[in-house]
């Protein structure tokens, strides 16, 4: 039996990495200048679409929902999502959420969930690891637990049958099994799939695909609930990490192993 | 003096050191009691008592094991009410955060992650954005809670040993209702080298190893080190998952990081740019791994490690 799915998939417009972050002003909020999809996320979005293939595909009417909370270039991130293969777009765009910590971020993406639960309920909720930004893996966590929903976490392989979940999650020390009921929270590793690139026909066919923008009065939520004002925790300081300073750098010319128990040594690491 | 809850999910007959140092941190911040789960046998009473905990509150059901993370929060929500502790400590493990995560949503408590020291008056320090940044950062709650990486302090036992209280916390019915179960674990097969977390030198190697860990691994073991490896190693199946180093595999903090065949992405870096001393050998004189070498050689790893390998073996005799 094939079952329509509806799935929704995080997915953070975060800094670029790949060039030097910053954080800026008197509250340290992240500079989002040069942003981009979060590569983690990605792997949600793969996911979320080989769920989809496994059953039936384009033709079986499945949603797939890449829902971004950000400022107005977060649109970027879920046009990707679009070109890769999501169905449709949702931006939740506030000036009351910037700066928001998880614990806010969570609360608003709750309440856009269960907005977006109003027709007709979600299966499915697909996040990162972790956004490559925050690096805090809680918002999976918290809105599982705002929304009530079990929560798997981590998953390196995912399977769904008859309205249950069924993952693997690696710890340091084993491999576990994970079983729930739908719906569920699920935040998968970049050991789970190969993302796919858009290609020239994703590009063309996103062009046709709707993004709805939510804001806060949409969805319901007080603006004093989120941004710094809502946020539960702070930065009170931040300083660059200073950089390293240089080293000696040596070519090779038969012997730079022994120069190199020669640099231990002297730095009694031996 | 105020409570400072400490969670401790211990899954051995021991106590781990991580759970220490949460104890010895919890000392530096008011009076430590500790939520318990796991096998609870004389030595982790007598390691409680001598690092100063005055209660042990623990679960009144056994099976939160069994669950993904949800029951054990439910859990440490009713400790908190209980101990009317102001901080909870807990390990920085993806548990732990998210035991962290969801306990702060039943609290309305804030969470700080991958904490590296706590000030006196809750101030926590932590890196962002793969380490570019220190940070101060606190909860502004009126219960916080903190996840602290390991090997954050010494730990250190208290100056007098203390007789704690024993407390049972039921846990609500209802905390497993929902949660997702563990119906499955295989344990992991241990390579007898030093846990790559731990471990005071890490040897690592990446795509130039070219499916050929033995020059790394030999270079491993000569300096007891652990084998650490890029993504790149790790995705080509050349040795397993569990020892990348970086944004998406293990953080390491290590006296001395070797790092071989690896150019040195930002991703890389976030796992291993806190090691003290940093050695990159690389054929690519251009290789940004130069940048954050202490000693870098720009030349083939499989004339260096070799050649380094025999010369430790030779002066060790
Ligand atoms: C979301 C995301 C998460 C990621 N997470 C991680 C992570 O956790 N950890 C991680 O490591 N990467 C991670 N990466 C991948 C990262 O971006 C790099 O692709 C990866 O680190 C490259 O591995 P490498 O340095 O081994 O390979 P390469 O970049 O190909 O470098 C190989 C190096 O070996 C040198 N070399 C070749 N032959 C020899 C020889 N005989 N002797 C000496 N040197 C030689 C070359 O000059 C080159 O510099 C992630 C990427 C993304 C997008
Ligand atoms: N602002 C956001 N918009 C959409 N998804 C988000 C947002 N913040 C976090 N997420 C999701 O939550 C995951 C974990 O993020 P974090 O808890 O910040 O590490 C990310 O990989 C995303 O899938």
């Amino acid at each position: 039996m094939e079952e329509t799915l509806k799935i929704i998939v995080l997915v953070k417009h975060v800094p670029d990495a790949q060039l030097d972050r910053h954080l800026n002003g008197a509250d340290y909020t992240t500079d989002r200048a040069e942003s981009i999809l979060s590569e983690l996320d990605e792997y949600a979005l793969e996911a979320a679409l080989q769920l989809t293939e496994a059953q039936g595909g384009k033709g079986a009417g499945h949603q797939v929902i890449a829902l971004s909370m950000g400022p107005a270039g977060a649109a970027n991130a879920i046009k990707k999502s679009l070109q890769i293969g999501a169905t449709e777009g949702v931006h939740l765009k506030d000036d009351a959420l910037a700066g928001s910590d998880a614990a806010a971020t969570s609360l608003a993406l709750a309440a856009t969930v269960r907005y977006l639960s109003a027709g007709s309920p979600v299966d499915l909720i697909l996040t990162g690891m972790a956004s490559t930004d925050g690096e805090t893996s809680l918002v999976p966590a918290q809105l599982a637990e705002r929304l009530g929903l079990p929560q798997v976490t981590f998953a390196s392989e995912l399977e769904i049958s008859a309205g249950r979940i069924t993952a693997r999650r690696d710890s340091d020390t084993h491999y576990d099994t994970i079983e729930a009921p739908l719906p569920a929270v699920v935040s998968v590793t970049d050991q789970i799939n190969e993302p796919r690139f858009p290609n020239f026909k994703g590009i063309i066919a996103a062009k046709r695909k709707t993004i709805i923008t939510l804001s806060l009065a949409d969805i319901g939520v007080n603006p004093a609930e989120v941004g710094l004002s809502g946020s539960w925790t702070a930065v009170q300081n931040a300083e660059p990490r200073p950089p390293r300073t240089a080293g000696t750098i040596i070519t090779d010319e038969g012997d730079a192993g022994i120069q190199l128990v020669d640099f231990l040594a002297a730095q009694k690491l031996l | 003096m105020a409570n400072v809850l400490v969670f401790i999910d211990n899954q051995s007959p021991t106590l781990k050191k991580s759970s220490l140092e949460l104890l010895t941190i919890a000392r530096t911040l008011g009076e430590p009691v500790a939520a318990f789960n796991g096998e609870f046998n004389d030595d982790v009473a007598a390691a409680l008592s001598s690092y100063g905990v005055t209660a042990v509150y623990r679960p009144g059901s056994a099976d939160l094991d069994d669950y993904l993370v949800a029951p054990k929060a439910a859990y440490l929500a009713e400790a908190v009410a209980a101990t009317g502790a102001g901080t909870v400590l807990i390990e920085n493990s993806s548990d732990g955060k998210e035991i962290a995560a969801r306990l702060g949503i039943k609290l309305g408590a804030g969470v700080v992650t991958d904490v590296v020291g706590v000030e006196a008056d809750g101030g926590a320090h932590k890196s962002v954005l793969a380490g570019s940044y220190k940070t101060v950062c606190r909860a502004t709650t009126p219960v916080s809670i903190l996840t602290v990486k390991a090997n954050s302090v010494t730990p250190e036992p208290a100056p007098t040993a203390t007789t704690p209280e024993s407390v049972t916390i039921e846990v609500p019915a209802a905390a497993t209702a929902n949660a997702a179960r563990i119906t499955g674990r295989s344990n992991k097969a241990t390579s007898g080298r030093p846990d790559l977390l731990d471990a005071r030198i890490v040897v690592a190697g990446g795509r130039g190893v070219d499916g050929d860990f033995g020059p790394v691994e030999e270079l491993a073991d000569a300096l007891g080190a652990a084998v650490g490896a890029s993504r790149a190693a790790t995705d080509a199946g050349w040795i397993s998952h569990d020892a990348q180093v970086g944004q998406t595999g293990k953080t390491v903090s290590p006296e001395l990081y070797i790092s071989a065949g690896i150019s040195g992405a930002v991703q890389q870096k976030a796992g291993m740019q806190t090691a003290k001393v940093i050695v990159a050998i690389n054929n690519d004189a251009e290789s940004p791994v130069f940048e954050i070498a202490d000693f870098g050689i720009v030349g083939d790893l499989f004339e260096v490690l070799p050649q380094a390998t025999a010369e430790i073996k030779k002066r060790k005799g």
